[in-house]
């Protein structure tokens, strides 16, 4: 079975919330839509305090290049334009709206039939994704419209599709493909047109049987789509890991995966993209996870995106239950805690975890014994500890030297460490300082 | 046995000699000439390598001073007057005597210790918090506890308070180079005036958001009523972005401004106790082994006019 070359772990993968059926979350009262949802910069909100919005109606205009428009996931009236402190308490642009019914735009097609054809040619394709504000639901929330526009001199050969879902616990690609695979297919469909590549790949990882059958037999009956089952090892789906999975290519170090003729997109952006191109329904949706050992159920759901996490666990937990140590957005290994519980939902959120204080807890952090055993681990081929020592040292540069900037951040060297050194945070930190010193110089 | 060790003694020296010979007059050529004074002025130097005057080390700050061969712009916060005055004296030059400075913490959270928001058991580093979130206490401004600062002190001047978790500087050790500034990753640390008698006021507090927010945030947050900024007389006071700031060379230090602040953000520190009347017990207990001291309400109503007495006797 196909997988990445070097390093990798296997952590407990915990997909306890496999059998539960996408649900559909009720609209809280009140929405805040974050003009930041994506990579680059905010949005410019276009409305203003008592406008009416209908659902899917575009609020927040991408005026720059790196940005993406944000759309109402609700009707109802715009109470304010103000900022609002996001899941880590950042302060960030925001609209907040007050729930009024639930009235879509007349465009958006909302009747469940699906529709395979698109005859749309790849240009109109972009422009669509742009106007629909898709961006890249894998994690990293890359505008869509960037992703697909081929810099020129450059030539597509592989699309690969990431539904490895490597990170424990999470199921969201999971249940999508089981219940969406004809959408998922057709959104496939879709991009390769828009690419131009004869061929894409799904990646899933072979403890998913159930989807890769599912895919598989869907695949039949479309063209050029080709289910690649992958050995189970993290982080199979992080983009560079998956390229070299699918075609045996590496992506140099500094270069993107356009370089060697791939580009990869997450399963759950081509549903995406499939709503988008054939119902022209914008990304005002998340499909999300909500798990945990310890609680009484497990969830996966369809979320308006501006929910908030506190209307999330009071809908699908009551309430939080008393030992919880950490609510993690993500998975275990590069999710990332939630500081502010009221802070909305953004679009590429994937999971609400609930961890348990005995679970979420990090043990003492001991010497460095030189075991090696992070540089074994590293999928990238990098030596952690030695950035551990030069970050420590604040030597930047030598940091920068022995490409730190390579790390993905897929936090396989934490995992690994005897010593329980916070070796991913401190490579963090290095990449930090070193972007900040390369500014400098510019 | 005799003539061997001679030949082996004869052969080492001749070409001992030959080498001698080499390096002298390798040394002749490639000599560098280096001012004496140099050397000299970097004797006087505290010898720290603290970075405070912006150069690499002492012996850069010395090079710097001898080949300007004035003080112009050239300042050893740690040496402070004594020190520039002996360089002054090498270097034959007239040096103006700066005001002393000390570092000042700009945040009191409210929300720390028991009362704190969140967790954090990430990598042990203010720097690293800042890159993940606003830290325990919720502040997107405010101190993340980390301890950069202290960790970036080079005269064990800075110290964590275990109780709120902030930093307290020891203005007995403090000799204002600005290294904890600078490792500040949310830039609280600020290098103030000594002031008279190590008596000063400033605003304990640089949140930006605006006031109902920031006092949610914390609650010795500035609100940026503007209160102090009407209530200053030497226009020493002004508020920008939400948040009120103290001019340190125009600021006499009359506390008008601190008794006027309702939320007890400008702080004074090193007055004299405030009198009986003032309910001393509702007073915050002093820090172990920290000189500031909070008192508000300020003792005295404050005398209308500019000039201010205050108490020498301290």
């Amino acid at each position: 079975m196909k997988t990445f070359k070097m390093g990798g772990v296997h952590p407990e993968e915990n997909k306890i919330s496999n059998n539960a059926a996408i649900e559909i979350m009720p609209v809280p009262a009140q929405m805040v839509v974050l003009m930041n949802q994506h990579l680059g910069a905010p949005a410019t909100p276009i409305v203003q305090k008592g406008d009416k919005v209908k659902v899917g109606q575009l609020i927040g205009e991408a005026q720059t290049f790196m940005c993406a428009n944000v759309h109402s996931p609700v009707s109802g009236t715009v109470l304010k334009v103000d900022t609002c402190k996001d899941a880590f308490g950042l302060i960030k642009p925001a609209v907040y709206i007050n729930v009024e019914g639930d009235e879509w735009m007349e465009t958006i097609d909302r009747t469940p039939d699906i529709k395979r054809e698109c005859n749309l040619e790849p240009k109109e394709i972009v422009a669509k994704l742009k106007e629909m504000g898709i961006v890249g639901l894998g994690g990293a929330t890359f505008p869509a419209h960037i992703k697909y526009s081929i810099p020129e001199g450059k030539k597509a050969e592989y699309l690969i599709i990431n539904a490895a879902e490597c990170e424990p616990y999470l199921t969201s690609d999971y249940r999508v493909m089981l219940e969406h695979s004809e959408e998922i297919c057709t959104g496939i469909s879709i991009l390769r047109k828009a690419l131009g590549v004869p061929n894409a790949y799904i990646g899933i990882e072979s403890n998913k049987p159930e989807a890769i059958r599912v895919m598989t037999d869907m695949a039949r009956s479309f063209e050029g789509i080709i289910v690649e089952p992958l050995k189970v090892k993290y982080p199979q789906g992080a983009e560079k890991q998956l390229i070299q999975a699918v075609t045996g290519r590496r992506v140099p170090s500094g270069k993107l995966p356009i370089d060697v003729g791939c580009v990869v997109s997450n399963v759950g952006t081509t549903f995406a993209v499939y709503e988008a191109i054939q119902k022209n329904k914008p990304l005002i949706e998340n499909i999300l996870t909500v798990t945990g050992k310890r609680l009484p159920s497990q969830h996966n759901y369809i979320v308006r995106i501006g929910t908030t996490y506190n209307d999330i666990i009071r809908h699908s937990l009551g309430e939080l239950p008393a030992s919880t140590g950490k609510v993690i957005s993500g998975g275990t290994m590069m999710g990332k805690a939630v500081a502010n519980l009221d802070a909305p939902t953004v679009k590429g959120n994937a999971s609400v975890l609930v961890m348990d204080e005995n679970e979420a807890r990090r043990n003492p952090e001991t010497a460095c014994i030189r075991c090696g055993k992070c540089m074994n681990a590293c999928p990238m081929g990098l030596e952690p500890y030695l950035f551990s020592q030069l970050v420590k040292n604040n030597r930047t540069e030598e940091a920068k030297d022995h490409n730190i900037l390579d790390c993905i951040e897929c936090g396989c060297c934490f995992f690994s460490c005897p010593a329980n050194k916070p070796l991913t945070d401190e490579i963090r930190l290095g990449k930090f300082r070193v972007r900040a010193m390369m500014a400098a110089k510019r | 046995m005799t003539q061997q060790i001679l030949i082996a003694v004869l052969v080492l020296g001749v070409i001992g000699a030959c080498f001698a010979v080499l390096l002298y007059f390798v040394a002749q050529k490639f000599k560098v000439v280096e001012d004496p004074l140099i050397d000299e002025v970097s004797e006087v130097l505290p010898g720290a390598n603290c970075g405070g005057c912006g150069k690499a080390g002492c012996r850069a700050f010395a090079e710097a001073c001898v080949s300007q061969g004035n003080l112009d712009g050239l300042r050893c916060a740690p040496g402070g007057d004594a020190v520039a005055k002996k360089i002054a004296e090498l270097l034959g030059c007239v040096v103006e005597q700066g005001e002393p400075m000390v570092a000042v913490v700009r945040c009191r959270p409210s929300f720390t210790g028991d009362k704190k928001r969140s967790n954090y058991d990430g990598m042990h580093s203010c720097a690293f918090a800042n890159s993940l979130y606003t830290g325990e206490s919720g502040c997107p401004f405010g101190c993340l506890g980390c301890g950069d600062c202290v960790a970036a002190c080079q005269f064990d001047a800075i110290h964590m308070d275990p109780e709120t978790h902030t930093p307290v500087v020891d203005e007995e050790k403090c000799t204002a180079c600005g290294a904890c500034a600078k490792a500040c990753p949310r830039r609280i640390i600020e290098l103030r005036n000594k002031g008279r008698l190590n008596r000063r006021v400033y605003v304990s507090c640089i949140n930006k958001e605006k006031g109902a927010q920031a006092r949610k945030t914390c609650e010795n947050a500035c609100i940026g009523c503007g209160k102090c900024e009407k209530v200053c007389p030497f226009d020493a006071v002004h508020v920008t972005d939400n948040v009120a700031y103290i001019d340190h060379t125009k600021c006499k230090a009359c506390r008008k401004c601190v008794t006027e602040c309702p939320t007890g953000a400008i702080v004074d520190v090193n007055f004299p106790a405030p009198a009986k009347k003032a309910e001393p017990a509702a007073l915050p207990p002093a820090a172990p082994g920290a000189t500031i001291e909070i008192n508000k309400p300020a003792p005295e109503p404050v005398a209308a006019t500019q000039k201010v007495t205050i108490n020498e006797q301290n």
